[in-house]
C-alpha cells in the first residue's frame, strides 16, 4: 500500500520534471523560431514581388505528371492535362508568402532546428502527461493544471500533425510556441495541484468523453484563431498596398513573408468548421453527463452558457462567412470573439464564477 | 450589413452571377441576400412581406445569432432562480441599489425573460421561415437534372481542355460513364455532360437545422411537464413517491400531480470516505447511498446503491443522491424523569469538513418537575472530528466521523409552532423562548460525547447525546422528452458533419467539333469557394477521360490560350 503510493510520487515528480524540461525545449525552439525570423528579414528575394502584384485572374496553370496504370499491368508516366484554377470571386489574387525563413537557406535551417525542437518539446509534454495520469491512475484533466498542460500538448500536437500532412503551417511556430510557453508558465506557477484523486462528481467515463473532446476543440479552435489573427493583419496589409499605401518596414517585413489574406482566411475557415461538430458533441456529451450527474441535462449552469455562447458565437463566425457583406474582416472578428468565448469559459468561469463546475483546488 | 461602401466582391460575384447563369446558382439552396434598399411601396401586406423577408434573410438570423450569446452572458453572471434561489436572495440583500433594475428586466431569471425568449422565438421563427422554401428548392433540385453546362467554361473556378480525335459523341458517352461511376448524378444537356454530386451536404444542412427545431422543443415540453423534488432521509428510514413526503416540489405548469411513478425505498447505509492526507485532505472520494427499493406500490424488494454519477432510475424517474450529512440522536427526559423525545435530528453542513448546525424541537408530552406542560428548544452545533479540549473550536477538522462533538444550547418557552407559520426544522424561533442558565447566570451550553448527558437546571430534565446516524439527500426528477431531445442533437451532429464536410460541387464536359475536323473537349468545375480538391478531382476526371479520348497528335494543349479572357476556339459553336 505504502509502496504503491511512493510509487505514485515518484511519477507525480517524474511529470512535474518533464514539464519543466519541456519547458525548457520549447524556449529553445522559441528562440529558433526568432533567429529563422530573423535571418529572414535579411533577404527579399522573390517577396517584394510576389506580394504587391495583384493580377486579375492569375491564372495558376499547373503540370503534374501522373503515373496511369494500364491494361496488362503496365504503367504508363502520362501528362495530366493541365488545369487552370481560377481565385473565387472577389478574393485579392496575390500569392503566399515564402514563410518565415525568407527563402535564406541560414533562415530555413533554424526553422528546421525550431521544428525538430518542437516535436522534442512536444514528446517530453507529452511524457509529463501520460506520467501525470499514471500517477493520479486517472484521466489527466481533473483541474485547471492538468487540463492546462494536456491542452498545450493536443495544441502543439495538432500543430505537427498538420505539419506532417504537408499544410503550410510553418508560419505560425513562434506564435504557438509563445502562446504554450505562456500557457506552461500560467499552468506551473499560479494553477498548480499536486496530483490527487478526483471528488465523487467526476467518477464517470464521460470525465474521458467530454473533457477530452472538449481539449481537442480549445487546441483546434486556438490553431484557427492564430490564423485568424494573423488573417487581419495581413488582410490590411495587403488592402494598404492595394491602395497604394507604403505598409511600416517591420509590418512589411513580417507580413510579406506570411500566407497570402485568403489562405489564411480559408486556412481558419476549415479548421474551425472541422472541429464545430466535435465542439457541438462535447456540449450535448456533457448535458448527458449532467443528466445523470445533476438530474437535469441542461440548467444554465455558468459553464454550460459559456459553452453554448461559444457554440452560438462559432456558428454565427460560420454563418456569416457565407453571408454577403460579412465574409472577410467581419466574419474574423466574429471568430475572434467565439475564440475568446472559449477562453473565458476555461479561465474566467473557472477563477471568478462559482458553479456546478467548479471542483479540485481550481 | 452595409451596402454603402462599394464592395469589390459583391460586385464580382454579381458580375459572376449573371454570366454563369442557371449552371451558377442553387449550387446550395441559401436564399438571396436582399439589400435594405428596397423598401417596400406602402400597404400593411407589403410591410408584413418586407418584415417577413428581413427576418428570414441571413443578416438578420446572425444579427439575432449574436443578440442570443449576448443575452446569455448576465445569466452566468447574476444569481439565478432557477439555479439557486438562496444565493438571489443573498445578492438582492447585499445590492439594494441594482436590485429592482435587475428586477425589472428579469435578470434573476434570464432564461424565462420576455427578452430572452423573444430573441430565440424570433431566431426559431427565422429558421423555420428559412428552411421550408429551402427543404422546397433541395427537393425541386432533387427531382430536376443538374444545370446544363454555362455558355463560356473558362470562367469557372477550374478549367481544362484538349482536342481528341474521338468524336463529341464518343467523348459525352465515355464522360458520362466516368462520372457516373464516380456517382455523380450526370445526363447529356445539349453539347455537354452536365453533372452533380454531394447533394448531402444540403440535405446534412437541412437535418442540422431541423434537429434544432426538434431539441427545442423537446427542451420546451421537459419543462411543462417536468417535476423534481428534494427528499432528506435518515439513515433507517424510508420515502415513498408521494407529493405529501417531499420536503419540497416543483413542476412544470402542465404536470400532473397524480402522475407520479409509485415506488418506495429505505435508507439502510450511507458511506462516505475521504482523502486522509495531502494537500487535498478532506475532499470526498465516495459517496454511495444504499437503499432497499421496492418498483410499484407492492413491488419486490432489491438493494440497490445510488451514486453521484449513477441515479436510481425507475420508468424515467431519477433518484439522485446530492448532499449528506449528520443526524446525531438524541433523547430527552422531562423533569418527572420520563423520556419524552428520541430521535435522529438531521443537521445541516455549513462547511466542507461537515461542521453541522440545526435545531433540537421538543414539542409535546415534555413536562417540568411541577408537571407543567412547555417546550424545549435546542440549538446544536455538531463537528464530526474535533480537534480536541482546549484547543478546539466548534469547527470540525475532517469530513468523517471521528471525533464526534455535539454542542448544545438549551431553550424552554414557546417555539411558535402553533401560530400557524411554516417554521424552518433547522433553526429555532427563540423570541417567546427562555435560556436555560447554568449555576454563574451565564447561558446554558455544553459539549457532549456520544453517550454524555447535558442536565438541564433546577431539575428540568437532562438530554443525551446516544449516537450518530448519516442523512442522504436525495433529488428526485422527471423531465419528460429527453429522448428526443436526445435524437435531436445526435441527428444535429450527424447533419452539421454532413453540411461541414461533404463538398457539393458540378462538372460539365462540352465536346464540340472544331474547325480543323478534332473534337474540342472542355471540362471545368464549380463548387463553393471553400473547395480546395475541385481542381485536383477535375484533373483526375481528366485523366480519365484523356484516356478514353486521347489528345490528338500535333495539337498542344489549349490551356494557355484559353486563360485569356477570350474562350477557346469552337467552344461556343
Amino acid at each position: 500500500m505504502n509502496l504503491a503510493a511512493a510509487t505514485n510520487e515518484n511519477l507525480a515528480h517524474t511529470s512535474n520534471v518533464l514539464i519543466y524540461s519541456s519547458m525548457a525545449v520549447y524556449t529553445l525552439a522559441f528562440f529558433a523560431h526568432i533567429a529563422e525570423w530573423v535571418f529572414g528579414s535579411r533577404s527579399k528575394v522573390g517577396r517584394t514581388a510576389a506580394a504587391l502584384t495583384t493580377v486579375e485572374a492569375a491564372a495558376a496553370a499547373s503540370t503534374v505528371k501522373v503515373q496511369v496504370a494500364q491494361k496488362g499491368g503496365t504503367t504508363a508516366v502520362l501528362e495530366r492535362p493541365k488545369v487552370i484554377t481560377r481565385a473565387a470571386a472577389g478574393s485579392r489574387d496575390v500569392p503566399d508568402g515564402p514563410g518565415a525563413a525568407g527563402g535564406t537557406f541560414k533562415g530555413d535551417l533554424y526553422g528546421r532546428m525550431a521544428v525538430s525542437l518542437t516535436v522534442l518539446a512536444f514528446l517530453v509534454e507529452a511524457g509529463g502527461v501520460v506520467a501525470r495520469a499514471l500517477s493520479v491512475q486517472r484521466a489527466p484533466w481533473g483541474n485547471m493544471y492538468e487540463f492546462s498542460i494536456t491542452f498545450s500538448t493536443v495544441a502543439v500536437g495538432a500543430y505537427l500533425i498538420l505539419l506532417a500532412l504537408k499544410k503550410n503551417v510553418r508560419w505560425m511556430g513562434l506564435i504557438l510556441v509563445t502562446a504554450v510557453l505562456l500557457d506552461l508558465g500560467l499552468a506551473t506557477t499560479v494553477l498548480y495541484t499536486s496530483s490527487d484523486q478526483l471528488v465523487p462528481a467526476l467518477h464517470s467515463y464521460w470525465l474521458w468523453i467530454h473533457v477530452s473532446t472538449a481539449i481537442i476543440c480549445g487546441a483546434v479552435f486556438f490553431i484557427g484563431g492564430i490564423g485568424t489573427f494573423i488573417y487581419l493583419f495581413r488582410d490590411s496589409y495587403e488592402n494598404k498596398i492595394a491602395n497604394g499605401g507604403e505598409p511600416g518596414s517591420f509590418a512589411h517585413s513580417v507580413l510579406s513573408r506570411m500566407p497570402s489574406a485568403s489562405t489564411l482566411d480559408k486556412f481558419s475557415y476549415r479548421v474551425n468548421a472541422a472541429v464545430f461538430p466535435l465542439w457541438t458533441f462535447t456540449i450535448i456529451a456533457g448535458a448527458i453527463w449532467a443528466g445523470d450527474a445533476w438530474g437535469r441535462y441542461w440548467g444554465w449552469d455558468p459553464k454550460e452558457v459559456w459553452s453554448f455562447i461559444t457554440w452560438v458565437a462559432y456558428a454565427a463566425y460560420l454563418h456569416a462567412r457565407a453571408t454577403a457583406g460579412w465574409k472577410g474582416r467581419k466574419a474574423a472578428y466574429l471568430a475572434l470573439i467565439a475564440f475568446g468565448c472559449w477562453i473565458f469559459n476555461y479561465y474566467g468561469v473557472n477563477i471568478f464564477v462559482t458553479g456546478k463546475h467548479s471542483y479540485a483546488g481550481v | 450589413m452595409s451596402n454603402t461602401t462599394s464592395n469589390p466582391s459583391q460586385e464580382r460575384d454579381e458580375e459572376n452571377a449573371t454570366e454563369l447563369g442557371a449552371a451558377g446558382s442553387q449550387l446550395s439552396t441559401a436564399p438571396r441576400e436582399e439589400t435594405l434598399a428596397g423598401l417596400p411601396a406602402m400597404g400593411v401586406i407589403g410591410w408584413i412581406r418586407w418584415f417577413w423577408r428581413q427576418l428570414t434573410s441571413m443578416r438578420v438570423a446572425l444579427i439575432l445569432l449574436f443578440l442570443l450569446s449576448l443575452g446569455a452572458i448576465p445569466g452566468s453572471l447574476i444569481p439565478q432562480n432557477s439555479v439557486d434561489e438562496l444565493k438571489v436572495q443573498t445578492f438582492k440583500d447585499a445590492h439594494t441599489v441594482v436590485t429592482p433594475i435587475y428586477e425589472k428586466l428579469q435578470f434573476f431569471d434570464v432564461y424565462s425573460s420576455v427578452w430572452f425568449s423573444a430573441i430565440y422565438i424570433l431566431l426559431f421563427v427565422s429558421l423555420i421561415g428559412c428552411i421550408v422554401p429551402r427543404t422546397g428548392t433541395f427537393v425541386g433540385q432533387l427531382r430536376s437534372r443538374p444545370p446544363g453546362a454555362p455558355k463560356r467554361l473558362t470562367r469557372l473556378p477550374a478549367y481544362t481542355t484538349w482536342r481528341t480525335e474521338a468524336t463529341p459523341e464518343q467523348v459525352h458517352e465515355a464522360a458520362l460513364a466516368i462520372v457516373r461511376k464516380r456517382r455523380f448524378r450526370a445526363h447529356i444537356a445539349g453539347d455537354a455532360v452536365a453533372a452533380e454530386k454531394g447533394y448531402l451536404r444540403e440535405a446534412g444542412n437541412l437535418i442540422f437545422h431541423v434537429a434544432l427545431i426538434v431539441m427545442l422543443v423537446a427542451f420546451a415540453w421537459g419543462q411543462l411537464f417536468k417535476y423534481e423534488g428534494a427528499k432528506l432521509v435518515v439513515e433507517g428510514d424510508g420515502f415513498s413517491n408521494t407529493i405529501t413526503q417531499y420536503d419540497n416540489f416543483k413542476s412544470g405548469s402542465l404536470y400532473d400531480n397524480d402522475s407520479l411513478t409509485p415506488f418506495s425505498f429505505t435508507l439502510d447505509d450511507f458511506v462516505g470516505t475521504y482523502e486522509r492526507k495531502g494537500p487535498q485532505i478532506g475532499t470526498p472520494r465516495t459517496y454511495e447511498a444504499r437503499v432497499t427499493f421496492s418498483d410499484g406500490a407492492y413491488g419486490k424488494e432489491e438493494k440497490r446503491v445510488i451514486k453521484v454519477n449513477e441515479p436510481l432510475v425507475v420508468h424515467g424517474t431519477k433518484v439522485y443522491l446530492n448532499a449528506h450529512g449528520y443526524a446525531p440522536v438524541v433523547s430527552v427526559k422531562d423533569g418527572r424523569g420520563k423520556e419524552v423525545y428520541k430521535d435522529a435530528v438531521p443537521l445541516l453542513p455549513i462547511d466542507n469538513n461537515v461542521t453541522s448546525s440545526g435545531a433540537i424541537k421538543v414539542l409535546d408530552g415534555y413536562r417540568d418537575k411541577n408537571g407543567k406542560k412547555d417546550q424545549l428548544g435546542f440549538q446544536a452545533f455538531f463537528v464530526p472530528t474535533f480537534a480536541g479540549n482546549g484547543k478546539g473550536t466548534m469547527f470540525s477538522q475532517f469530513p468523517a466521523a471521528d471525533f464526534p462533538v455535539l454542542a448544545l444550547n438549551g431553550y424552554h418557552g414557546s417555539i411558535g409552532v402553533n401560530s400557524g407559520i411554516a417554521q424552518n426544522v433547522y433553526q429555532l424561533d427563540t423570541s417567546k423562548m427562555k435560556e436555560f442558565k447554568d449555576a454563574k447566570g451565564k447561558q446554558l451550553k455544553q459539549r457532549l460525547l456520544v453517550g454524555e448527558t447535558m442536565k438541564l437546571p433546577d431539575g428540568a430534565g437532562s438530554i443525551t447525546f446516544e449516537g450518530i446516524q448519516e442523512w442522504a439527500s436525495f433529488q428526485i426528477s422527471e423531465q419528460p422528452a429527453s429522448g428526443w431531445a436526445l435524437t435531436g442533437a445526435v441527428a444535429a451532429i450527424a447533419g452539421l458533419a454532413g453540411s461541414l464536410f461533404i463538398q457539393r460541387r458540378r462538372v460539365w464536359v462540352r465536346a464540340v467539333r472544331g474547325d480543323d475536323g478534332t473534337t474540342v473537349v472542355e471540362m471545368a468545375g464549380l463548387g463553393r469557394s471553400e473547395s480546395a480538391k475541385l481542381p485536383e478531382e477535375l484533373a483526375d476526371l481528366a485523366v480519365k477521360l484523356n484516356a478514353e479520348a486521347p489528345t490528338a497528335p500535333g495539337t498542344d494543349s489549349d490551356v494557355d490560350e484559353a486563360s485569356s479572357v477570350e474562350p477557346a476556339e469552337g467552344a461556343e459553336k
